[in-house]
């Protein structure tokens, strides 16, 4: 596809938050980068009784979406809540909003399972002839279709413009960068929301469990010993505008994506990284980059032996060994559809900050893989960030951060 | 303002198995004659992987099949989009099912066969294709979303894209829910204007809400539209059967509609 690439106009971060187990907001994630505190514990999810690490979102629990918003209200929903209030970032959307009309706005947002959590609960409150509580049906709208995040923060954000939820699995909240960035080229909208939740349930915890990826203790990517990943819930937002509206010296920007599909399996990756490497060249074309311009590689990282080795092979044929490279997933554990964004915020915070965190847990670096990978945080300029994303469907996506 | 061709159509749903039988019916050369459930055998898909695959899976592929054939693209050259407003229900009712069991034993394959993106995989196996395939939601408006992610692509981008809209029966008790009694899927082969085209398609985006959407005369057919998310795009299938130039709206949200200016192209 490289060959039809032409390089976009960078895409200005406005405004960004994140909600991890970290904590609330990008001041708790930059803390915990910079102290390594994982948020990874064991795993004390309703009552679940497997052997794993999460990292789970306190208080998720302790309030519930009052008055217009409580037709909205499941775990996922009250995570995207969290989020919203965070970093200032209603106040950003409330003046682009003055900008450019509600209709100007676009919502995308990616999910993997939305609020499924509500549809558990609810089957294991069929009454005796089967059928469903009538608290579940009249809400199965708002709460677990996979478009109810996408309408709920467009009502939090009084927004009217398109909107719709992307969901491939893992790389869901990555390519929400990419359509996002099409709407903006093709004038549908002179701003995007983009942004990504998910949050725990039943179906990952035992889905992965039934695929024999989930870790026993805190995920330790890259670690010759890696036994697994650690599922993880989080919320993040950005707010998009086109660079040449909106431009601030050292602000982040969106420089680059790239979308691709294995065509290959539905859960292993394909051998050789041959979507991965599409994914990554696609990205360096559209940021107009090269290669070497890369400093830092935030990888997908996940812990599994597959993900990571393979991972490695498409990462050292792209860019050779000269890059600093790290999983941020021993912090946040994998959270699924919310991954992109959680790591595209992440890279955010690295080049404003000037730092590369090291990859936590990791003992020992796996002595096959080829890439630099890093073990110790290290500080420094940085300029330029790529961040991969990989899912189940083969569906990948790889973006490129950097500073105007 | 995107202007795109249609190079290609596929149709699925009861009384409209394939385009040809789909377009006869939809010009009033037939009547609607909704009977069986169809069970499309999805031919691109390998023995191995159509025996386990999804009804989801087997309608996204067949009708993706046939807009590909129609297109005379290599499918491995064009990027997808699948839209579907709940995707796999009948996967999320089993597993639902098994995790209300004390043991919470589910089938591995079941797990990774319930994400929204499972047509998506499929597709990619079938044909081998590693470009860019997106999967996303809008629930009632789902195929409204997905052809302007769509359009736009093409438009942007400069190259062919798939789009496939998909949403089938829910089964009990999940229909209590969302209530979809019969299955519908199409798909349009779009790419930026040539002369290969069957139609040509103007998008407009707008805001105002002075019209109504679209509908159909004809009173089953538009049960059909009103019964499931992806026949929303019946009145742009219509005017594309009945050849000519027309208007269609589609509603996109209840702030939004898309205004589809179809124009059918003479050889």
């Amino acid at each position: 596809m490289s060959a039809n690439v032409q390089p976009i106009t960078p895409l200005t971060l406005t405004a960004y938050t994140l909600v991890t187990a970290n904590g609330r907001g990008v001041g708790p994630v930059l803390q915990a980068l910079r102290g390594r505190r994982s948020g990874l514990k064991p795993c004390d999810f309703e009552d679940v009784t497997l052997k794993t690490y999460i990292g789970r979102v306190e208080g998720l629990e302790d309030f519930s979406l009052g008055n217009e918003l409580e037709r909205f209200d499941c775990r996922n929903n009250r995570l995207a809540w969290l989020g919203l209030q965070q970093d200032g970032f209603m106040v950003a959307v409330a003046e682009a909003k003055q900008r450019y009309g509600a209709h100007r706005v676009a919502v995308v947002m990616g999910t993997s399972t939305s609020g499924i959590l509500e549809t558990e609960h609810a089957y294991q409150a069929r009454d005796l002839a089967g059928s469903l509580p009538a608290w579940y049906t009249s809400r199965y709208r708002y709460t677990h279709n996979m478009f109810s995040l996408g309408h709920f923060v467009q009502v939090c954000l009084g927004l009217r413009g398109p909107a719709m939820v992307v969901s491939t699995a893992c790389s869901s909240s990555a390519k929400v960068f990419a359509t996002a960035d099409r709407l903006l080229r093709a004038g549908l909208c002179d701003a995007a929301i983009v942004g990504g939740v998910d949050s725990l349930c039943l179906t990952t915890l035992y889905g992965f469990s039934a695929l024999q990826l989930l870790s026993t203790g805190p995920c330790r990517p890259c670690d010759e010993d890696r036994d697994g990943l650690s599922l993880g819930e989080a919320a993040g937002f950005a707010l998009l505008e086109s660079s040449e509206r909106v431009s601030r010296r050292g602000a982040v920007a969106l420089l680059g994506y790239g979308e691709s599909t294995d065509g290959y399996h539905m859960s292993h990756p394909h051998p050789e990284g041959a979507g991965a490497i599409r994914a990554i060249r696609d990205a360096l074309a559209r940021a107009g980059l090269r290669p070497e311009d890369i400093e830092y590689v935030n990888l997908h990282g996940t812990a599994t032996k597959a993900n990571d080795s393979v991972e490695d092979k498409a990462v050292y044929s792209m860019f050779g060994a000269r890059p600093a490279c790290s999983s941020t997933k021993g912090w946040t554990g994998h959270t699924l559809g919310a991954a992109g964004i959680t790591e595209a915020v992440i890279s955010a915070l690295c080049l404003t900050e000037g730092l590369i965190p090291g990859t936590l847990n990791c003992a020992r670096v796996d002595p096959w893989l080829k890439s630099r990978i890093l073990r110790e945080n290290q500080s420094g300029s940085l300029s330029c960030v790529a961040s991969n994303i990989f899912g189940f469907g083969g569906n990948n996506c790889s973006l490129i951060l950097g500073k105007l | 303002m995107m202007k795109v061709a249609i190079q290609g159509i596929g149709l699925l749903a009861p009384g409209l198995a394939g385009w040809e039988t789909g377009r006869a019916v939809l010009a009033g050369h037939g009547s609607f004659q909704p009977g069986e459930m169809p069970d499309p055998e999805a031919a691109l898909l390998p023995p191995n992987e159509r025996r386990r695959s999804s009804d989801c899976v087997r309608w996204a592929v067949q009708v993706a099949q046939e807009a590909i054939a129609q297109s005379g693209l290599d499918p491995r050259e064009v990027p997808t989009v699948f839209a579907s407003s709940g995707g796999e229900m009948g996967v999320l009712d089993t597993l639902c099912r098994t995790l209300a069991t004390p043991e919470r034993v589910i089938s591995p394959t079941l797990f990774h066969q319930s994400v929204h993106n499972t047509p998506s995989g499929y597709w990619g196996i079938a044909t081998t294709c590693q470009q860019s395939s997106t999967a996303l939601s809008c629930y009632d408006d789902s195929f409204a979303a997905g052809l302007l992610e769509a359009v736009t692509f093409v438009h942007v981008e400069q190259r062919p894209l798939l789009l496939v809209a998909y949403d089938l029966a829910v089964p009990a008790p999940l229909n209590e829910a969302r209530p979809i009694a019969a299955g519908f899927a199409v798909a349009l082969v779009l790419a930026p204007l040539s002369d290969a085209a069957l139609a040509t398609m103007q998008l407009h985006l707008t805001e105002t809400d002075q019209e109504p959407a679209s509908h159909l005369q004809d009173l089953a057919l538009e049960q059909v539209r009103l019964g499931n998310p992806a026949a929303r795009s019946l009145p742009l299938l219509k005017a594309l059967a009945t050849g000519g130039s027309e208007r269609v709206i589609v509603s996109l949200l209840e702030s939004q509609q898309l205004l589809l200016d179809i124009d059918s192209c003479r050889h």
